[in-house]
């Protein structure tokens, strides 16, 4: 019996590198799709939201209506962006057909996960980081527990880029793609609370929210900039974290029978 | 062609490099593409796949390299079960599937870089440049893929394929629609890599392949593996002919005179058929035809046929049946 003398045992790190590699070669090459799009589109909400309307508002729990929307604007732009960028990454090799390289590979599912969705989480989390800075251009901030605000963004960034990655290899048409982003996370993305707090909700449709993830994941945020929150911040916490375990395990059975990957 | 890995375990000639064994292969939709496939690759050989369209060879090569699941049985690849020990099977393991698919927007070094990556060797720049070099795609290692030439991609495939210096290369009907230069390159590139020690199967529907190529043929037909054998002697079976001569009169029976031919009687006597090897150094026409004519037998009408690939097919299956 042979090994191979230049193949590492454990874990393939060059193919993890590999692939990261490509991905975050792939938004280089599109700077004004993968940041300058995200970052103008929110500088407009600061501006209509914040400054124009905020202005008229009075303030929520203390703070003033242009900041008590950043955490929102910002995890909005983590979900959409982590989404958009790992159900595309690997839809496009199963729509183009060079997937075949990645299944003939020596690599464990988990490799091309941290792969994929190591490189979209880190688009999203050096997304999310850029407007926080656009966002002190224009409101005064304060950040209560940077700690746990790093904490959110990168949880968050991870557990969505790997819904994205499911929802990529689930999709088998360009529609299949969009339409859990646009009629699934957009809306529970502005129910969730970005621009309100779900105290200033009637009482029953503030039972209603209490359905919605996202929810949890805007309070815990906002909870770790201003130190106040719609619901305890050890259930943001847990809520995201039952999320993202739900997600491995997702991508987990995906790989271990092929759905969609495999005949 | 890349160095490739010393590995100085001694290996006896007869254990084979691949070792299929039961393997079967039934999609979702019920159709069974492969039944009970039992084939051994001997390790260092070119091993031509030969089978019509939707005969199984994609299928076989699919599961081999991990594209596509077995329903049941067992490969071995390097020693290694493709399953339970995929790792160290398909990193020996380079493929070049039949479809063109390309990235697009990624350079030619950097799409090569990565395949070398993927299949888990440490960056070789020098080696990549000598790859890119054998396949005349140096000049094009800055140009993104989407620019090059329908056979460019091609090369570039095969450079992907090679990054990790595998010791077992499967081209899947590498020259479909190829000009013949690139079909001269690479013909020439399959053979400097088998004198490397790597062991190349390729499958094909052109005789003519494989004919110039392979050291072993395996002939698939509708999910069987129905011949493997060594290509001179399969070219001696395809190179027949038959001479077909038809009778001004009946014949009850051969004569004895003629008993040294390889003759047969056909259509109730009327027809006599001759068989011969078209690359034998003598085809025996010549005396025949004198012996027919010394033993007074006339006839009004003579034409010959070639046994073609699909006839092979053919008459092997009903064989079978």
């Amino acid at each position: 019996m042979k090994t191979l003398d230049t193949s590492p045992p454990g874990i393939n790190w060059p193919a993890i590198a590999a692939i990261y590699r490509f991905e975050m070669a792939r938004t280089l090459r599109t700077p004004l799709q993968s940041v300058v799009s995200p970052v103008l589109s929110t500088s407009l909400y600061f501006v209509v939201f914040g400054a124009a309307i905020g202005s008229r508002m009075q303030a929520i729990d203390d703070v003033q209506y242009g900041a008590f929307i950043v955490p929102g604007l910002i995890m909005l732009t983590l979900l959409t962006q982590s989404i958009a960028n790992a159900s595309f990454a690997i839809y496009f090799p199963k729509f183009t057909g060079t997937i075949y390289e990645l299944l003939s590979a020596p690599v464990a599912w988990w490799e091309v996960v941290i792969g994929y969705v190591g490189a979209a989480a880190t688009k999203s989390i050096v997304l999310g980081l850029i407007i926080l800075l656009t966002a002190t251009f224009f409101v005064p901030l304060r950040i209560a527990h940077p700690g746990f605000m790093l904490m959110f963004l990168v949880l968050t960034a991870i557990t969505f880029s790997l819904f994205g990655f499911i929802i990529g290899i689930w999709a088998d048409g360009f529609e299949k793609l969009q339409v859990i982003p646009l009629l699934v996370v957009t809306p529970l993305a502005f129910l969730g609370g970005s621009f309100y707090s779900i105290e200033m909700l009637p009482p029953l449709w503030r039972t209603v929210a209490l359905f919605n993830p996202v929810v949890y994941l805007i309070s815990g945020f906002r909870w770790s900039f201003f130190g106040k929150a719609d619901v305890g911040v050890a259930v943001s916490l847990g809520m995201t974290l039952v999320f993202l375990a739900g997600c491995i395990a997702a991508v987990a059975w995906i790989f271990r029978t092929g759905y969609r990957l495999k005949n | 062609m890349p160095p490739m890995s010393q590995t100085t375990t001694p290996q006896t000639a007869t254990s084979p490099i691949i070792s299929v064994s039961g393997l079967t292969k039934t999609y979702a939709s019920g159709f069974q593409a492969l039944k009970s496939v039992d084939l051994d690759i001997r390790k260092g050989e070119i091993f031509a796949l030969l089978g019509p369209n939707g005969a199984g060879k994609t299928t076989l090569i699919s599961i081999i390299c991990g594209l596509v699941n077995p329903t049941t049985g067992t490969v071995r690849a390097d020693g290694h079960d493709i399953v339970t020990d995929y790792r160290a099977a398909r990193a020996a393991i380079g493929l070049v599937p039949q479809e063109l698919t390309t990235d697009a927007f990624e350079t030619v070094r950097a799409t090569v870089g990565f395949s070398r990556g993927l299949f888990g060797k440490r960056k070789d720049p020098a080696l990549v440049e000598q790859v890119l070099k054998d396949l005349s795609l140096w000049d094009k290692r800055d140009s993104q893929i989407r620019t090059l030439s329908g056979g460019m991609k091609r090369r570039v495939m095969i450079a992907k394929a090679l990054a990790h210096e595998p010791r077992i290369l499967f081209l899947d009907e590498p020259t479909a629609g190829v000009d013949v230069e690139l079909r001269q390159d690479m013909w020439q590139m399959v053979r400097r890599l088998r004198d490397n020690g790597v062991t190349i199967i390729l499958t094909t529907h052109y005789i003519e392949e494989a004919e110039e190529m392979a050291d072993r043929v395996g002939v698939i037909s509708k999910g069987e593996i129905i011949l493997v054998e060594d290509k001179v002697e399969l070219m001696r079976k395809l190179g027949r002919k038959q001479l077909t001569l038809s009778l001004q009169a009946p014949l009850a029976e051969l004569p004895p005179a003629l008993s040294t031919f390889d003759l047969a009687l056909a259509t109730g006597g009327e027809e006599l058929v001759y068989t011969y090897d078209t690359k034998a150094e003598r085809t025996g026409i010549t005396t025949l035809l004198q012996a027919l004519s010394e033993a007074g037998i006339r006839f009004s009408d003579l034409r010959t046929s070639q046994s073609s690939l699909e006839d092979i097919f053919v008459s092997l299956v009903r064989d079978r049946s």
